[in-house]
């Protein structure tokens, strides 16, 4: 255990200027393999999406996946990347079980987009995060750990290996070192990882979910004092979550200022991110130093993209997520917090797409980011797969706007949808849940709380409007929800005025 | 002078996974200085400004299209394992925690 | 009918096709002959008697349903233990792979199997294709028939033996440094290496990905290029495969046959003729080569001055890939395990297993590639051996705007006995010293024999450009209608 005296985060940033660099791991969502035609479906049993190539088998040979290739290259245009002319994919050496052929496919000294940035806004202000690489490579399998007391490496006495992912493609993006953030750091580090997985997702070739493993992030962290040579930097892994990148960052400059502080000096070695606490733990030390042994990948013939091929998928970008939200604030009519919450839950695209099925901006917003959003939630499933198309949404909200269906019975009626029962339209009708629009139905109920309300009748009849509510509540009651509240309550004022 | 030492064939063959035996060592480290030194006459060659060739083919982009093909079956994919369980491969404890 | 195992794959093709022998009956009489001589020879790791019967009796079936047959339908042949085969053992002849039955076919074993040839087995080979005797096989090395007490070269010297021994009259080999020319070259069988890329390497179990090439042998030149039509082609699994059509072969080795070279220049390479060769290798050579100018061939000297550093770059760019393709072998998937003993971690567990599993000289090369690779090394070997690879490339360039081939002696000695080359390892290395610039190059290349050399067989080595493999099929075609082919004393 460290016996150093940790500084208040204040007092840390004060003193020193951290330096911060990512590197993030986006596994991409093509149909089947980097380079063999195997699936890549999440989930499945282990070692049935293997075959001779992923599993390197002695004699199989691998042949990229044109869509790998495509990804990686929309990816780099995204971050405004320059796109190699002509580059080779690399083996890099060194064993580990869970790479089947004890070395990584991977991209060396000529990656295949270079040069490239991020801009990203914090409070109000624009920070550019430069881009050095964004490069191809592949996935490795997964081991369980056996015998040991939580699961990890450590203490277990066996582990049990899965190449179901092994050779998903991977695409590598590694920024610049990040200067001159002083206490900004471990915000920015966040926003910059928001940014990218947006931009990522806005192209559709990665789900971008961290917690699931598609979006993976490595922080570097160094602290010099003004005017002093960097640092030496730690790399903190492990780091799964958003409020994660920002938390490694801010606890990662406290260590190593306590450490300074106290005239050490920082180790340059791999940490893992604890989520629990929120700090960082040394790794295992490696006994030696590792030389990968990079050299061009034999197996595999050089990449060149056509320049013409380039200029069309540069043609083609999406709209970039910030400048898209910036447009859509302006069209709905919301503050930047609300457009913050709305991209964060996901929610852009489809909030989109359902304005553009009929709903109004504020009608559309409400139900995405209300029920549907809480049920997404509670599910733990991602809002676009919550069950509701934004069609359904724009439909029901219609049926309120049109009186079918108030607030109330429109939950009921999403509930149904949710669940597969059909559109609104059928849910209302299957489930009964239609206003009474019927005013003979009504005038009945609404005399029947007039006869057994007297007092409160009496108090109306005087003039005192707002008692009405409670006959209101009455009929509603009766009508199990099923009544305009509106109209009851003219119903009700006709009779006793 | 030698071109390669023992200890640097010792470090060698741990980074290549061979448990080589002592003897072996010392007839590799022999026989490996003889070959590098052979092999060394290739730093004769002017060759600064000459381009590599990494592979003999003037291909490039040679691609597939993405779509599933039928992966082995499991049964299969395990046939010729020195051990498994749980449908996985079955291994030792791992030391290092490389990655 | 007469002996069918002494007959060209062309002769018993006839005789299947015309109904004279069966498929089946050609297939018995080859296994019979593996059963009385391979004892001695050893040329095979594996006999799939059941497999080769099953084939032939389906070459018969396909034959009384009227379907067509190719041409090499019901014709054996025996396959290198490198090459990926279904259910059928493939070892590489390592320890280190013993047992294991790849669960999928290689592209030519596929294409064989399509072609109707009936495959008889698994043939011996240095381990991993590493060497030019086959001493270095886990299972023994294979016996030169032309003299026991000889290596039948290497790595392939199973596949060549077996075609020498009248076991087989196809064999399937690969020549990453001259594996298939130098046994052909001291069996007195013919061995071609296709242009690079010609021929797929799917299910090639890898040595040097670069320079591995799968080829035909067998005993005579036009055999050679029906089984070279069999195999050859495009394959999209494989990156490096060249997407174009396959020079007509068979029909160069045919119009070679009629023995006339009338109008073709052939180069010869003035740093291989001489100094370094057997006096005998030398004398057949130049004998052969008044042959071919008296069949109308022109003839000038050629320098391709970058040739002397071809080895040198071969022994770091082969052993360099060969270090990480062999990384595969670590006890995890397939293969052999060792030591693991419950206490063992899984580090040690490879490390033993690789110790075990793998012999002297992979263990060498593994080492050798690692050094050559590593971050201080690598501009100064691996970098440096790929930059002389482009000037070799260049040499054979400007060779070729001037002649159409290039000849040399295919390698510099007769068969040597065995243990006399495998103390220092540099010695067996020359044995490729001739073979290893095509390979660095890319381009094809044949050996044919050409003449006997105190009783024993000597190759001449004819070189062609890049996908122009039908130009040294018909010189060597055009070779042997002049010299003959060359019989082996009986086992």
């Amino acid at each position: 255990m460290s016996t150093t005296v940790l500084p208040t985060y204040d007092d840390a940033v004060a003193r020193y200027e951290p330096v911060i660099g990512l590197e993030t791991h986006v596994e991409l969502g093509t149909n089947t393999k980097m380079f063999c035609g195997c699936p890549t479906e999440f989930g499945a049993e282990p070692n049935t999406q293997t075959c001779p190539v992923c599993l390197g088998l002695p004699g199989a040979l691998p042949v990229a996946n044109r869509a790998g290739i495509e990804a990686t290259i929309r990816i780099g245009l995204a971050l405004n990347c320059d796109i190699a002319e002509w580059c080779r994919m690399a083996r890099k050496n060194y064993f580990y079980p869970d790479m089947p052929k004890n070395f990584q496919t991977s991209q060396y000294d000529e990656p295949l987009c270079v040069d490239g940035y991020v801009d990203v806004d914090v409070d109000g202000e624009t920070f550019r995060i430069e881009i050095e690489r964004v490069h191809l490579e592949e996935d490795t399998g997964k081991s369980l750990h056996v015998g040991g007391a939580t699961g990890r490496i450590h203490g277990a006495t066996e582990s049990l290996v899965d190449y179901n992912r092994a050779g998903i493609p991977l695409v590598e993006i590694v920024t610049k070192p990040v200067t001159g953030l002083g206490a900004r750091a471990p915000e920015v580090a966040r926003a910059y990882v928001t940014e990218l997985r947006d931009i990522i997702r806005s192209l559709d070739v990665s789900d971008v979910r961290m917690e699931q493993g598609s979006l993976r992030c490595d922080v570097n962290t160094s602290l010099n004092k003004p005017g002093e040579e960097w640092g030496t930097r730690t790399e903190a892994k492990n780091v799964n979550s958003l409020r994660s990148v920002e938390r490694a960052v801010r606890s990662e400059i406290i260590r190593q200022s306590g450490i300074l502080d106290a005239g050490g000096s920082i180790l340059q070695e791999t940490r893992h991110f604890q989520e629990d606490t929120g700090d960082t733990r040394p790794g295992r030390s490696k006994e030696t130093a590792t030389d990968y042994r990079y050299f061009p990948e034999p197996d595999l013939v050089p990449i060149a993209p056509d320049p013409a091929w380039v200029a069309e998928l540069k043609a083609a970008l999406p709209e970039k997520p910030s400048v898209k939200r910036a447009r859509l604030r302006e069209e709905w009519g919301i503050s930047e917090v609300d457009m913050q919450s709305v991209a964060n839950a996901g929610a852009v695209e489809l909030i989109e797409e359902t304005i553009a099925a009929g709903a109004s901006p504020a009608g559309a917003r409400k139900w995405w980011m209300g029920e549907l959003a809480r049920r997404a939630n509670e599910t733990g499933v991602e809002l676009a797969a919550v069950g509701a198309s934004p069609a359904q949404v724009a439909q029901l909200q219609a049926l309120v706007d049109e009186g079918k269906i108030n607030d109330k019975l429109a939950r009921q009626v999403l509930e149904g949808v949710v669940a597969g029962e059909g559109d609104p339209a059928q849910v209302m009708s299957a489930r009964g849940l239609e206003v009474v629009s019927d005013t003979g139905a009504l005038q009945a109920a609404v005399d029947e709380a007039i006869a057994a309300n007297p007092d409160v009748a009496a108090k109306i009849r005087d003039g005192k409007v707002a008692a009405a509510g409670a006959l209101v509540g009455a009929v509603m009651k009766t009508t199990r929800g099923q009544a305009d509240a509106k109209t009851v309550r003219e119903l009700i004022l006709a009779r006793l005025s | 002078m030698a071109a390669i030492s023992r200890e640097e064939v010792a470090h060698l063959a741990r980074l290549s996974r061979l448990a080589v035996t002592d003897e072996e060592l010392d007839r590799f480290a022999g026989q490996l200085d003889v070959i590098l030194q052979s092999v060394a006459r290739i730093g004769d060659v002017a060759a600064d400004d000459i381009p590599p060739t990494s592979h003999s083919v003037p291909l490039t982009n040679v691609y597939r299209d993405d779509v599933v093909q039928p992966s082995l079956k499991q049964e299969d994919v395990l046939a010729g394992a020195p051990d498994a369980a749980e449908g996985r491969f079955r291994v030792p404890r791992i030391l290092d925690e490389e990655e | 009918m007469s002996d069918v195992t002494k007959m060209t794959a062309v002769q018993i093709a006839g005789l299947i096709a015309s109904g004279e022998a069966s498929a089946v009956e050609v297939a018995t009489a080859h296994l019979d002959r593996i059963a009385a001589v391979d004892e001695r020879v050893h040329a095979f790791l594996h006999v799939d008697r059941e497999g080769a019967l099953a084939a032939a009796a389906e070459v018969d079936a396909k034959r009384s349903r009227g379907e067509e047959l190719g041409p090499l339908a019901g014709v054996p042949v025996a396959v290198k233990d490198v090459i990926a085969t279904r259910g059928v053992p493939t070892t590489a002849a390592s320890k280190i792979l013993e047992g294991w039955k790849p669960p999928y076919d290689a592209t030519i074993v596929e294409r064989l199997r399509a072609a109707g040839t009936v495959s008889l087995g698994k043939t011996n080979m240095d381990e991993f294709a590493m060497g030019s005797s086959t001493e270095y096989s886990a299972y023994g090395p294979t016996n030169n028939p032309w003299d026991l007490g000889r290596i039948p070269g290497g790595s392939g010297g199973g596949s060549a033996a077996s075609l020498a021994a009248y076991e087989a009259p196809l064999a399937i080999g690969t020549d990453t440094g001259g594996s298939i020319r130098q046994p052909g070259a001291v069996t007195g069988t013919v061995g071609a290496k296709p242009t690079y890329g010609g021929t797929s390497r799917y299910g090639l179990i890898a040595f040097s990905s670069s320079l591995d090439t799968p080829g035909p042998c067998a005993r005579t030149v036009e055999d050679a290029a029906l089984l070279h039509a069999a195999i050859a082609g495009h394959d999209p699994r494989d990156s490096t495969s060249i997407p174009q059509p396959v020079p007509d072969v068979v029909a160069a080795a045919r119009r070679g046959a009629t023995g006339d070279l009338t109008g073709v220049k052939l180069g010869l390479v003035k740093e291989f003729s001489g100094e370094g060769a057997e006096a005998g290798v030398t004398a057949a050579f130049r004998e052969s080569v008044e042959a071919l100018v008296k069949l109308g061939a022109e003839v000038v000297e050629i320098s391709c001055p970058h040739f002397e550093y071809a080895l040198p770059a071969y022994y770091l760019i082969a052993p360099s890939e060969a270090s990480s393709n062999l990384a595969r072998f670590d006890s995890v998937r397939y293969g052999l395990r060792v030591g693991d003993d419950g206490n063992r971690s899984l580090e040690e567990v490879m490390s033993l297993t690789r110790e075990a599993g793998f012999g002297p000289e992979v263990k060498r090369r593994i080492i050798l590639g690692t050094y050559a690779l590593s971050s201080g090394y690598y501009d100064a070997y691996y970098g440096q051996a790929q930059k002389v690879r482009t000037l070799i490339t260049r040499d054979f360039t400007k060779a070729f705007e001037q002649v159409d081939v290039l000849i040399s002696p295919t390698t510099p000695f007769v068969a040597f006995p065995f243990g006399s080359r495998t103390s220092d390892p540099y010695q067996m290395y020359l044995a490729d010293l001739y073979t290893i610039p095509t390979n660095l190059y890319g381009g094809p290349a044949i050996s044919v024999p050409c003449g006997l050399s105190e009783g024993l067989p000597v190759g001449l080595q004819v070189m062609a450009p890049t996908m122009a493999d039908d130009r040294m099929y018909r010189v060597a075609a055009a070779l042997e209608s002049a010299v003959g082919t060359f019989t082996p004393p009986e086992l």
